[in-house]
């Protein structure tokens, strides 16, 4: 094996195969395999924070290498629902959770899913970025070390691989080992889209990811979506309707814990077919 | 890891899946490791509360329980022992109640000055000021009570021995201001502010607002300070040892010398103890002694400090 | 009209005792600090004299002028040592443990309430149960391993809830990220957690030092000798292996016995060594707090979130 890798370092962490006829055919999941395979799969998902039901029977498809939104007003549950996925919620006491979740077929709340490797698989970008109070290198190569990764130049292929995916590495090329903390909001969450990136999931859930940045920054981001969902599958939590509109292929309209509506995204923002949906959209609640 | 295997998924995800077993082992053994760490302290009370139980035991067979408590004498290294408890409580009481005097009305005091009065900038000198005074090592603090307070008090009591037990309390209640004051500044700071806030808006002044408003709202929260300042005071044993003097002692006077439980206790440690003697044994039914009465202080302190939380 | 006047009367009454109340207020403040100011003053001329290379490098001896620190200083360098080993290990696990994983249940209760529980037990009492346990029961005798490890318990609350707070210090969001990532919950705690708390639980465990550095009763009750003229094995050696542990095993003495022992005799003189021996222990345990409010500005600057 030579010491050179080749340019496009791409560490193939292993993937099941998806298996078609595992997939139900729910209306949701109808649309979404029209569209494409689903590479999550949602069915009856029921969530209680205590006694509080706070999602309500969800049945919801994420097709594979596109782009979903999560939309709907305060309170609706859109968050919650992205935390199941890759089962952050686990940390938070006293929640429940009955119903089934699909990971390219296998269901991710079983007892004898490793949590670990499912959070390596599907990876989060949170509201407000926490990138480690360490350089901009180590923030980025972190999650390659703590599966055992530790060799130099492997690790300098990655940085620069993926700071180039997150648009991020012109302004930090020079500046590798400064401190993540100096670069400005928006870069910090590029720096957070980078680090997630380097362990090459399979799925980037994103919630709100730009909702404290500027229109300038929020608008790097969106194009950063729109090359990357040609690889990753996105799923994007927003209240920002506009912003569905421009970046996903597939929208999921959410009101108190229920999804109202689900479907291609240039349909439910022009022709929705539940009256919510419509009330939502054009601004008379929200 | 060589990643050069990464080529071939297949290879790389048996290379990962090998590993989960040996990292959940490794959690489950950290975990199991800091659990342990934390059952100590457990395990700490359960070997304070063991040792002084059996030695105690051992003491008990040869020694009476009534006679533990209702003789008048302690005199357990003489040739004739007596072992009647009674004198080192006192000596213990009356040198902690000294020692209240003077800490409760000052730590209230100040108390009462640092939540009302004194500005921020105030409070940022005095409050690390004071904690410095109980950052002084108790064995300064005898010398001190010994050689400096001593004199100093028999300028105005010309009668009183070099050994005494209002000098010991007096030191030990200064040390424990810092304690007292503080425990009760957190109880009335604790106060909600609409409270202190309605007596002042009536045009009350600091000192009626305090008075009438504060401390009886937190009156439970300053009461659990001044158990714990006695609890405090109890255990105390340097201070006594140099400055009050050794000779059990049965007074309620306090310009007397006396030996309190914990001087007691060093005073034996000093000497030559043989295993197994019943002097060794005396010294551990004292410190159950002890130990009982700070127990008694300190879950009533804890039980007023959770009432007065409860209210609020 | 004489309502009205009886009414301001009242208020400057009322004025009057709160003004009053101000002064006693600083009066009952001033009274702690003169007293500190008096003690050190008065350590410092009575001792002062006495500070010298020959104090610091002598042992104790009958005669007043001849004596030293030496046996003593040593004596507290090893004993803390020991402490030092033993409690950090110990309390920063534990506290590790009750905040990142102890579950909500009577168990993890009983562990809060008896470590609650300790930091009110008597320093003494501490001194007795090592006594019976580590002395004769286990056999560890009076050495400076019993005193280390005796100091380690009574320290260990301190250092307990100094880790508890600093590691409830760092913000969630640097856990979820690393959790986001993958990481076990070790790691999080090992590459996160821990870096982030270390300059709080330093902090927390000098001020935890300083205070066993001047704990008396219970050494004296382990049977801490109060007249030492040698020294303990040094730890290190000249010829292989290098490092020694006979003098874990050694009888020792500490600098706040050693003050005691010479506060207790009669003769004046060594009142003086006394004064030496406890202005050099304030000393001690000042710079020693000091370097533990430096350390928590230091950090405090270094780590932004």
């Amino acid at each position: 094996m030579g010491d050179k890798m080749q340019v496009e370092p791409r560490i193939e962490m292993p993937k099941i195969e998806l298996e078609p006829d595992l997939v139900t055919k729910t209306p949701a999941a109808k649309t979404a395999s029209e569209i494409g395979r689903s590479i999550i799969e949602v069915r009856q998902l029921d969530f209680y924070y205590g006694s509080t039901r706070a999602l309500k029977s969800i049945d919801v498809d994420v097709p594979e290498k596109k782009a979903t939104a999560f939309i709907g007003p305060s309170g609706c549950g859109k968050t919650t629902l992205l935390r199941c996925l890759n089962r952050m919620n686990d940390l938070i006491p006293n929640v429940r959770i009955e119903g089934s979740v699909k990971l390219g077929g296998s269901e991710i709340y079983d007892s004898a899913t490793d949590v670990i490797n499912l959070r390596r698989r599907v990876g989060m970008i949170f509201q407000k970025w926490n990138p480690f109070p360490k350089s901009i290198y180590e923030n980025v190569v972190y999650g390659l070390r703590i599966v055992g990764i530790n060799n130099r130049s492997q690790l300098d292929e990655v940085v620069e691989a993926n700071l180039k995916r997150a648009a991020l590495w012109d302004e930090v090329k020079d500046n590798l080992h400064k401190s993540a903390a100096d670069l400005s909001g928006g870069q910090q969450q590029r720096l957070c889209i980078a680090r997630a990136l380097a362990v090459e999931p399979e799925v980037l859930l994103m919630d709100e990811p730009c909702s404290a940045l500027d229109p300038i920054s929020t608008a790097k981001i969106e194009e950063l979506i729109h090359e990357l969902k040609h690889t990753f599958t996105i799923v994007i939590v927003t209240h920002n309707m506009q912003q569905a509109a421009r970046v996903s292929d597939i929208t999921a309209f959410f009101y108190l814990g229920e999804l109202i509506e689900f479907g291609e995204t240039a349909k439910l923002f022009t022709n929705p077919e539940k009256r919510q949906t419509e009330d939502y959209i054009t601004g008379r609640f929200g | 890891m060589d990643l050069s295997n990464y080529a071939d998924p297949a290879t790389a995800r048996e290379k990962i899946l090998a590993r989960i077993p040996m990292r959940r082992l490794r959690e489950k053994v950290i975990e199991t490791l800091l659990f342990l760490s934390a059952l100590s302290s457990v395990g700490i009370t359960v070997g304070i509360v063991g040792i002084l139980l059996y030695e105690s035991f051992v003491f008990f067979k040869q020694v009476s329980l009534i006679d533990f408590l209702t003789d008048t004498q302690w005199t357990v290294l003489f040739a004739d022992p007596h072992y009647g408890i009674m004198p080192l409580v006192t000596g213990t009481v009356v040198t902690s109640a000294v020692a209240l005097l003077v800490a409760l009305p000052l730590g209230t005091v100040i108390a009462i000055y640092l939540s009302e009065y004194a500005s921020t900038k105030v409070r940022e000198i005095i409050k690390p000021a004071l904690e410095m005074l109980s950052a002084v090592p108790t064995v300064v603090f005898g010398y001190f009570a010994l050689l400096s307070v001593t004199p100093l008090l028999q300028r105005f009591l010309p009668n009183l021995p070099g050994f005494n037990m209002l000098a010991a309390g007096i030191v030990i209640g200064i040390m424990i201001i810092p304690y007292v004051s503080s425990l009760s500044e957190d109880a009335m700071k604790a106060v909600p502010v609409h409270i202190r806030e309605g007596s002042y808006a009536m045009g009350a002044t600091r000192l009626q607002t305090a008075l009438r408003v504060l401390l009886p709202s937190a009156l439970s929260g300053i009461a659990s300070a001044y158990v714990l300042g006695f609890s405090r005071a109890v255990g105390e044993t340097m201070v006594v040892a140099i400055a009050a003097g050794q000779q059990p002692n049965l007074t309620l006077n306090p310009m007397e010398p006396a030996a309190t439980i914990t001087a007691y206790i060093v005073q034996v440690s000093l000497g030559d103890l043989p295993h197994g003697s019943v002097a060794y044994q005396s010294i551990f039914a004292a410190g159950l002694t002890l130990m009982l009465m700070t127990l008694v202080f300190n879950i009533a302190g804890y039980l007023l400090r959770k009432k007065f939380r409860e209210i609020y | 009209m004489a309502g009205a006047r009886s009414n301001l009367a009242t208020g400057a009454r009322r004025k009057f005792y709160d003004a009053a109340f101000a002064i006693m207020g600083l009066l009952a403040t001033f009274i702690g600090l003169i007293t500190l100011s008096a003690l050190i003053i008065d350590l410092a001329s009575d001792g002062g004299s006495r500070l010298s290379w020959q104090f610091v490098s002598s042992f104790p001896s009958r005669f007043p002028q001849q004596a030293g620190i030496l046996s003593a200083w040593v004596g507290t360098t090893l004993v803390m040592l020991v402490t030092a080993l033993t409690a950090v290990p110990l309390g920063v696990a534990a506290g590790v443990y009750l905040e990142e994983y102890a579950p909500k249940n009577w168990l993890t209760a009983l562990i809060e309430i008896n470590i609650a529980n300790l930091a009110g037990v008597p320093s003494i009492v501490y001194g007795l149960m090592a006594l019976g346990l580590f002395v004769y029961q286990l056999g560890l005798g009076h050495s400076v391993l019993t005193a280390g490890l005796t100091l380690a318990l009574l320290i260990l609350p301190i250092v307990i809830v100094a880790t508890r707070e600093s590691v409830r210090a760092v913000p969630g969001s640097m856990r979820e990220a690393a959790y986001a990532l993958g990481a076990t919950k070790w790691q999080t705690v090992k590459d996160h957690v821990l870096p982030y708390s270390t300059g709080g639980i330093l902090t927390g465990v000098i001020i935890a030092l300083s205070r066993a550095i001047g704990e008396t009763a219970p050494l004296i009750t382990i049977g801490a000798l109060t007249f030492i003229a040698f020294l303990p094995d040094s730890p290190v050696k000249a010829e292989f292996p290098f490092v020694s542990f006979d003098w874990l095993m050694s009888p020792f003495t500490v600098m706040p016995i050693q003050m005691f022992n010479w506060v207790s005799r009669p003769q004046e003189e060594f009142h003086l060594n006394a004064a030496a021996a406890g202005l050099t222990l304030i000393l001690m345990t000042l710079a020693m707090n000091g370097l533990a409010i430096y350390l928590r500005y230091r950090f405090r600057k270094r780590i932004r979130w």
